[in-house]
């Protein structure tokens, strides 16, 4: 059962975009982020809309699957929605009952709604087509600069591969503690909040002696294979930007300056 | 009857593209009382067996039926399946979580509504089972024990809730000789004493042959071999094609018929394997 | 034949309070290509004997040399321990990376060497321990055996001497203890890489050149397979098992049957009795 969550969901096809250096795609879905909350026109979101649908397709990867990630989120966009468009004042142009939607209201809650599913789809797009190593050693890249103001870009990177790794063994690991704790009687399902908290311990408390065992041998072992920090640490997978990353960072320059534009007119 | 099985097949994330049937049609009937080795390679379906005893799974197809308690009909409650059936599963140390010893093995007891002078006089009869001292562990912390120690407060959390059928999934994994050798003298012990069926759970024939009644063979999530040891151990070609082995001595007899040197039929022991060979030689040396 | 580890008077204790010492005295020296066992029941002293020769722990008193350099001396851990490789009893406890390949590749990256260099171990590696075809997949999809022998590659790519398993069999089932010990062997006749292999199975002590027993942190038994294994009765007190051959051929020697007490194998058994024919 718990099996069955999908960590990092990368869908791998191949597509230019998958091969695109993490770093580029990093800068660019940081680009989109940042794009996404300074605007707020038509245009400038159907610019943003237009080049994550032209990414999507490069990508290849079914839109069915791109907006999986959106499911969990349906709730939260509508109750947005909802309450963008009933509470804002302005010119009231319909009424339903005691509740006045106004122009600017509707406006508001469309931008709103747009904003949350087009950063949930952005990012995606970054999941999907970036392994978790990739990203890892992406972003340890990007922090190396801080290093020198005291950032421990390796030990982050580290520390997240060692998450990333564990993360299924752990999962593995909670469900055979809930089985033997069950055949002893124990009961996580029934009762309030209260009673339900309280039965996480005999789930929790081995858990986490586990985990800390778990990193006591680690460490040992790493130990043994020579680590000691990142200092002339080398990669076997070296990350190399090449022409393509060059030119798509260049379109989401050229986007965003559209962006910034559409704010200022 | 104490346990029966019918039909029972287990299907893991059917419809999916990781659909994996871990058991296919199984039927078995296990009476009161009995000591069962179950015994199977990892993927053979042994474990998902197991976790059908004590509810823990429900059947895909089929019945499994506890004392006359069917897991699969709607208004039996897994709690008084799982008063009857204690399971205990691999490296159970693992799952030890309380402050002290004595709190930990009361834990089992103490979802059974019985008095605190009940569940005190079941932590020490339980340890006493598992051979562990009473006054010395039970304000200890469960951590501060050794692995062997650690394994037998786990052990005993289960003794405390009085099954009628124990289950032990590999309970000497990772120990070495001596320890196993304590742990199945102690279950073997329990079983005569205390009458309760135990089925043992292992991958290692040698251990088995000396302790249990009766032999249950699975390969590939199907049954494929009952019988007492001495029947099972005879099909040795069989066994080893599955990726099981003999004894070393039922190895040694097969080959000795090779080379033509005939001692009775089945022999599991070393002790058996003496006898039968000094007997060789004396009516040897008589002829 | 020369020493790759010299052992000389070493004694450990864990903690400076502590009463009882872990290791009491031991002087041993392993030989460059040897296949070495060390048994001894848990408790016996033999992972921490394991530990003390890769520089993890620091002898009490006395000194233990890896290839001339002294595990005391804080400048040479490293080269020590790439010189003396360690695989442990937890498949999963020594993965690092969320592919085979990558956590191969962690210990030549730590060495600093090329990518290139990198890459060529990982593939000789991979190889070697026969995971080839494994090489994309994430470590909690494998079973216990592949897992160890990933562990086992890891430490190949780092071109060691010298191989120290601790228990690497222990938490297998018995067709990844087979591989595994298949790998082992494996190593020490094709590669020529030293290996003490620490276990308390002793059907894993069969085909060793040498045997040590440890009782107590001390050494009580050494020698060839034939010359500790006949050693029945010893053993069983130390709680340690024979092959169920040995053991016969012991009870049969004591009711006088004449047989040589070094049976270890079932056709050397099948061999001797029909001698007596």
């Amino acid at each position: 059962m718990l099996k069955d969550i999908t960590i990092g969901q990368y869908y791998p096809t191949g597509s230019v975009i998958h091969k695109l250096d993490p770093r580029s795609k990093l800068f660019i879905t940081f680009s989109l982020i940042v794009g996404l909350f300074i605007i707020d026109k038509f245009l400038a979101y159907g610019i943003i809309i237009s080049f994550i649908l032209m990414a999507t397709i490069v990508s290849k990867i079914p839109i069915g699957y791109m907006t999986k990630g959106l499911r969990p989120l349906m709730f939260i966009i509508i109750i947005t929605f909802l309450i963008n468009m009933f509470m804002t004042t302005g010119e009231v142009i319909y009424t339903v009952g005691p509740l006045n939607v106004t122009r600017e209201g509707l406006s508001q809650a469309i931008f709103m709604a747009l904003r949350l599913i087009l950063l949930v789809i952005g990012t995606s797009l970054l999941t999907l087509t970036t392994t978790p190593i990739q990203l890892t050693d992406g972003i340890e890249y990007m922090l190396n600069p801080f290093r020198r103001i005291g950032v421990p870009a390796h030990e982050l990177a580290m520390m997240m591969t060692i998450a990333l790794r564990f993360i299924p063994t752990l999962l593995e690991e909670t469900d055979k503690i809930m089985k033997a704790q069950i055949a002893r009687g124990a009961d996580f399902e029934s009762g309030n909040i209260l009673s339900r908290a309280k039965s996480l311990v005999p789930l929790l408390v081995p858990l986490f002696i586990s985990a800390f065992r778990r990193a006591d041998d680690l460490a040992m072992a790493m130990e043994a294979r020579c680590y000691r920090g990142g200092e002339n640490r080398t990669r076997m997978k070296e990350l190399k930007m090449t022409g393509k990353d060059s030119i798509s960072m260049a379109i989401t320059g050229i986007m965003l300056i559209l962006l910034i534009y559409t704010r200022i007119m | 009857m104490s346990i029966k099985i019918e039909g029972l097949t287990h299907i893991y994330n059917s419809k999916s593209p990781f659909e994996t049937k871990a058991l296919d049609n199984i039927n078995i009937e296990i009476s009161d009382g009995e000591f069962i080795g179950l015994i199977g390679h990892t993927g053979s379906g042994k474990s998902t067996l197991i976790q059908h005893l004590n509810g823990l799974l429900k059947p895909t197809e089929g019945k499994v039926i506890i004392n006359g308690l069917d897991i699969t009909d709607k208004s039996t409650k897994m709690r008084d399946i799982r008063k009857k059936v204690g399971l205990v599963f691999q490296y159970p140390e693992y799952q030890l979580f309380e402050e002290t010893v004595f709190k930990d093995i009361a834990f089992g007891p103490g979802k059974l509504d019985l008095s605190e002078e009940e569940i005190e006089l079941r932590v020490k009869e339980s340890m006493e089972l598992v051979n562990l001292n009473y006054d010395e562990l039970i304000n200890r912390s469960p951590f501060e024990l050794s692995g062997g120690q650690k394994r037998r407060v786990a052990i005993a959390g289960i003794l405390a809730m009085k099954p009628e059928i124990l289950i032990l999934d590999e309970p000497t994994a990772g120990l070495d000789p001596r320890g196993r050798d304590e742990i199945l003298d102690q279950i073997s012990n329990l079983h005569k004493n205390n009458k309760i069926t135990v089925i043992l759970v292992s991958h290692s024939m040698e251990d088995i042959a000396r302790y249990v009644d009766r032999i249950i063979v699975m390969h590939q999530s199907k049954v494929v071999l009952t019988g007492i040891p001495r029947e099972i151990f005879r099909e040795h070609e069989m066994l080893e094609s599955i990726g099981l082995g003999v004894p070393q001595v039922t190895l040694l007899n097969k080959k000795l018929r090779e080379a033509e040197i005939c001692l009775k039929e089945d022999i599991i022991n070393v002790e058996e394997a003496k006898l039968e060979i000094l007997n060789w030689i004396r009516s040897k040396n008589n002829a | 034949m020369s020493a790759i580890i010299e052992i000389k008077d070493l004694v450990y204790k864990y903690r400076s309070d502590d009463e009882e010492l872990a290791i009491k005295k031991i002087t041993k020296d392993i030989n460059s290509g040897e296949f070495v066992v060390v048994i001894g029941h848990n408790g016996s002293g033999k992972s921490t004997l394991a530990k003390l020769m890769n520089a993890l722990l620091v002898p009490t008193e006395g000194d233990i040399t890896v290839d001339g350099m002294n595990t005391k001396e804080e400048e040479s851990v490293w080269a020590i321990r790439q010189t003396a490789g360690m695989v442990f009893q937890n498949p999963d406890n020594q993965i690092v990376a969320t592919i085979v390949e990558e956590d191969i590749a962690f210990g030549p990256e730590n060495l600093g060497l090329e990518p290139k260099v990198i890459l060529d171990r990982v593939n000789e590696a991979l190889t070697i321990v026969d995971m080839d075809h494994h090489r994309h997949r994430a470590p909690h999809l494998l079973s216990g055996g592949q897992k160890q022998r990933v562990a086992i590659a890891g430490v190949i790519a780092m071109k060691p001497r010298c191989i120290i398993f601790d228990e690497p069999t222990a938490m297998l089932d018995p067709s990844g203890r087979k591989d595994v010990l298949h790998t082992i062997k494996k190593l020490n006749k094709e590669e020529n890489i030293t290996i003490v292999h620490i276990t308390h199975f002793m059907e894993e002590a069969v085909d060793a050149d040498r045997i040590i027993v440890m009782e107590e942190g001390k050494v009580i038994l050494e020698g060839t397979p034939r010359e500790v294994f006949s050693e029945v009765e010893l053993l069983k007190s130390l709680g340690l098992d024979v092959p169920q051959v040995t053991e016969l051929a012991h009870e049969l020697i004591k009711e006088g049957v004449n047989i040589p007490k070094d049976i270890l194998t079932v056709d050397e058994m099948v061999m001797y009795l029909c001698q007596l024919k």
